[in-house]
């Protein structure tokens, strides 16, 4: 049986569909079940989202822009492309909608140390931000692959006061960060909370981090019909963990003329066993507190998952999109390290934009489907991030030296 | 009445609990140390799933997971051991510790048949909280394999009352909040914890996280029904020679068993 909204899930125990749930270690149970009650009464509580526009808007910088890439869109001749600006926030990406959310909850829990982990470094330092702000020690655990491939963000975090704890198991990347984010909390859970950097975890975070995200759907709605007088045809985002994506489809879910498109990082293509593609490529399980899609081999034991992009090189996805996935509301597909390069650099090229190699995997899914829609087909882009933090990365890649 | 049951009535000390993780470093060395552990005074014996993400563990525990999982550990050669070791002891207790998704992947329902017929006794899951695991708890209890609940630190009474709703065997309280291997746990702080469980039930408590030394086993010993110990005799395993890894984890176990 279809559900009657899309918009409905999660179940009070967090399960959309089969996903979600919670599956974490004991100890952590009753601490969960307390953010999820403290953040039930703070949804509820019009001073919470008061201070929360309050911020978003004037320090953060929201409502983000619309933009009509008109040369991306001459350049290809088919559909109008327009940007949904999130790269334009302080700190240089949609990041920091769900931080300063969480780190209001975690203040009216009366928290006094904040943790993450963080891939990209963008949610670390969009975390490492508004802990300056709110003036709480943090500490950001990173792979130490990641720490090596994003150092500009690495040297932001502990300009902003941060502790960064380079995680050298496992594959030294996000999942591992992640790991080891669980193991400080499981060991301070008197005073810390754990400020989850994507629409994944033990429930309540995928609702709640989605429900902060979802600021950029709700705009976009507002936006659109500003400037169009219409709803979009076309979303897309790209999608590691899928916050911003699922920040952009939630408002629409129950518009099902809206077709949505998530594209997750192929690597070095979803056939070679180097990418991040895990509803395409992976299958379901159980990992960092829910049950979703995830790279892992015949015996349940996850593999290490390969992008470009520091920020989507995660071998799982938030509990929603597996569900959305299996319901078929979202198309997910995938683009590899190579054309999400390319994309890099044509949108750089004709908008005057660089984007982070993030969005650069929903761009390089927009120039393959544009071409072929028709002039009034509304297409709108997620450019949930900046790429100054990439430069080095792609020069790398382009074998130049900076 | 179970091994486990058995084995809690039968002892005039307090249990002394084994873990080691299956494979590590490889299966025939782990083999051994697991088929020498009863008789240097093991009464119940922990058998580690090797997981590639064990959040929950400290950095020793993690490196048995990975050491073994380098070796081609997996699901059937864990469950062939326990096979192994049941065809020449049918008296301890095997209770199967890991993480949900190898055993998802596996299939709950032919993990927990399989489980019990290689010879395993109970099952702790350590992400798999009361509210998630009706599958394993339906599974298990067909099969005759105890499901062994986590207590912590941080449980109250209600969440208590849950967890004990449907745990079997034994329970194990976990002295420390932190991951295997962490700082020692203090008997003084403890002891009003365990008695407040016991007020709730008559199941057996056995402590574990932080207990290293016979020193520590004979101050937990004295609250508790049995102590566990893990990542001390996971230790020794790393540091041994391959073929002198039974041997000296007996020694270990032996004067550990000896201060109970």
């Amino acid at each position: 049986m279809k559900a009657n909204s899309y918009k409905n899930q999660p179940d009070e125990r967090g399960h959309f569909g089969p996903y979600g749930g919670r599956y974490v270690a004991e100890t952590l149970m009753p601490l969960i079940l307390q953010v999820e009650k403290a953040w039930s009464a703070a949804k509820a509580d019009p001073v919470f989202w008061a201070e929360f526009d309050d911020l978003a808007k004037n320090y953060i910088g929201r409502p983000s822009p619309l933009y009509f890439a008109k040369r991306a869109t001459e350049h290809f001749g088919g559909a109008k492309i327009y940007f949904k600006r999130d790269e334009l926030n302080h700190t240089g990406a949609h990041k920091i909608n769900h931080c300063i959310g969480q780190v209001l909850l975690a203040k009216r829990m009366g928290k006094t140390r904040i943790i993450a982990e963080t891939g990209a470094g963008q949610h670390g330092v969009a975390t490492a931000t508004v802990c300056a702000l709110f003036d709480i020690p943090c500490t950001i655990f990173m792979g130490a692959t990641d720490v090596e491939r994003q150092s500009p963000n690495v040297f932001r975090m502990k300009l902003l006061g941060a502790e960064v704890r380079p995680v050298t198991s496992g594959s030294g990347t996000l999942k591992d960060a992640m790991n080891e984010a669980l193991r400080d909390w499981v060991t301070n859970v008197h005073d810390t909370y754990y400020l989850i950097g994507t629409v994944a975890g033990p429930h309540p975070y995928p609702a709640m981090v989605r429900d902060f995200q979802s600021v950029i759907g709700k705009e976009l709605k507002e936006q659109m019909q500003e400037r169009e007088g219409r709803l979009p045809d076309t979303l897309v985002a790209c999608i590691g963990g899928g916050s911003n994506a699922m920040g952009l489809f939630h408002p629409f879910l129950d518009d099902t003329g809206v077709r949505l498109i998530g594209v997750e990082a192929g690597g070095h293509g979803v056939n070679t066993d180097k990418h991040a593609a895990s509803l395409t490529g992976g299958r379901p399980g159980v990992l960092h507190g829910m049950q979703s899609y995830f790279l892992q081999d015949a015996d349940g034991q996850i593999q290490e998952a390969h992008s470009i992009s520091a920020g989507l090189d995660y071998p799982g996805i938030g509990p929603e999109h597996a569900w959305l996935f299996d319901e078929k509301r979202v198309d997910y597909v995938s683009v590899t390290d190579d054309e999400a390069l390319a994309a890099f650099q044509l949108c750089t090229k004709l908008e005057g934009i660089i984007p982070a190699l993030e969005p650069s995997h929903a761009f390089a899914h927009v120039m393959k489907i544009v071409p072929k829609l028709p002039k009034d087909h509304i297409l709108v882009m997620n450019l949930c991030g900046r790429g100054d933090k990439d430069i080095f990365t792609v020069a790398g890649k382009l074998g130049m030296k900076i | 009445m179970t091994r486990i049951e058995k084995t809690f009535g039968a002892l005039k000390r307090p249990a002394l609990v084994t873990f080691i993780t299956a494979g590590d470093p490889d299966r025939d060395t782990s083999q051994a140390v697991l088929d020498a552990l009863p008789g240097a005074g093991a009464d119940i014996v922990e058998i580690g799933m090797p997981f590639s993400d064990p959040m929950a563990d400290g950095p020793v525990i993690q490196a048995a997971s990975l050491r073994a999982l380098k070796a081609r550990a997996n699901m059937k050669q864990t469950l062939s051991m326990v096979r192994q070791f049941r065809s020449k002891n049918d008296t301890t207790p095997v209770v199967l510790m890991g993480y949900f998704n190898p055993v998802l992947a596996y299939g709950v329902q032919q993990f927990a048949a399989d489980a019990a017929s290689a010879g395993a006794d109970g099952l702790i899951i350590v992400d798999l909280p009361p509210e998630e695991d009706a599958e394993l708890q339906k599974s298990a209890k067909e099969n005759g394999l105890d499901i062994i609940r986590l207590v912590t630190p941080t449980t109250d009474e209600a969440r208590l009352k849950s967890l004990l709703n449907g745990a079997s065997g034994f329970l194990y309280y976990v002295s420390i909040t932190g991951v295997t291997g962490a700082a020692s746990a203090d008997p003084a702080r403890l002891a009003p914890h365990i008695a407040a469980i016991k007020k709730h039930t008559a199941l057996p408590v056995a402590v574990g996280f932080g207990i290293k030394t016979p020193e520590d086993a004979t101050r937990i010993g004295k609250i508790a029904d049995g102590v566990v110990v893990g990542s001390a005799l996971v230790q020794t395993i790393e540091k041994s020679k391959k073929n002198e890894a039974a041997q000296a984890v007996a020694k270990q176990v032996k004067a550990l068993a000896g201060a109970l």
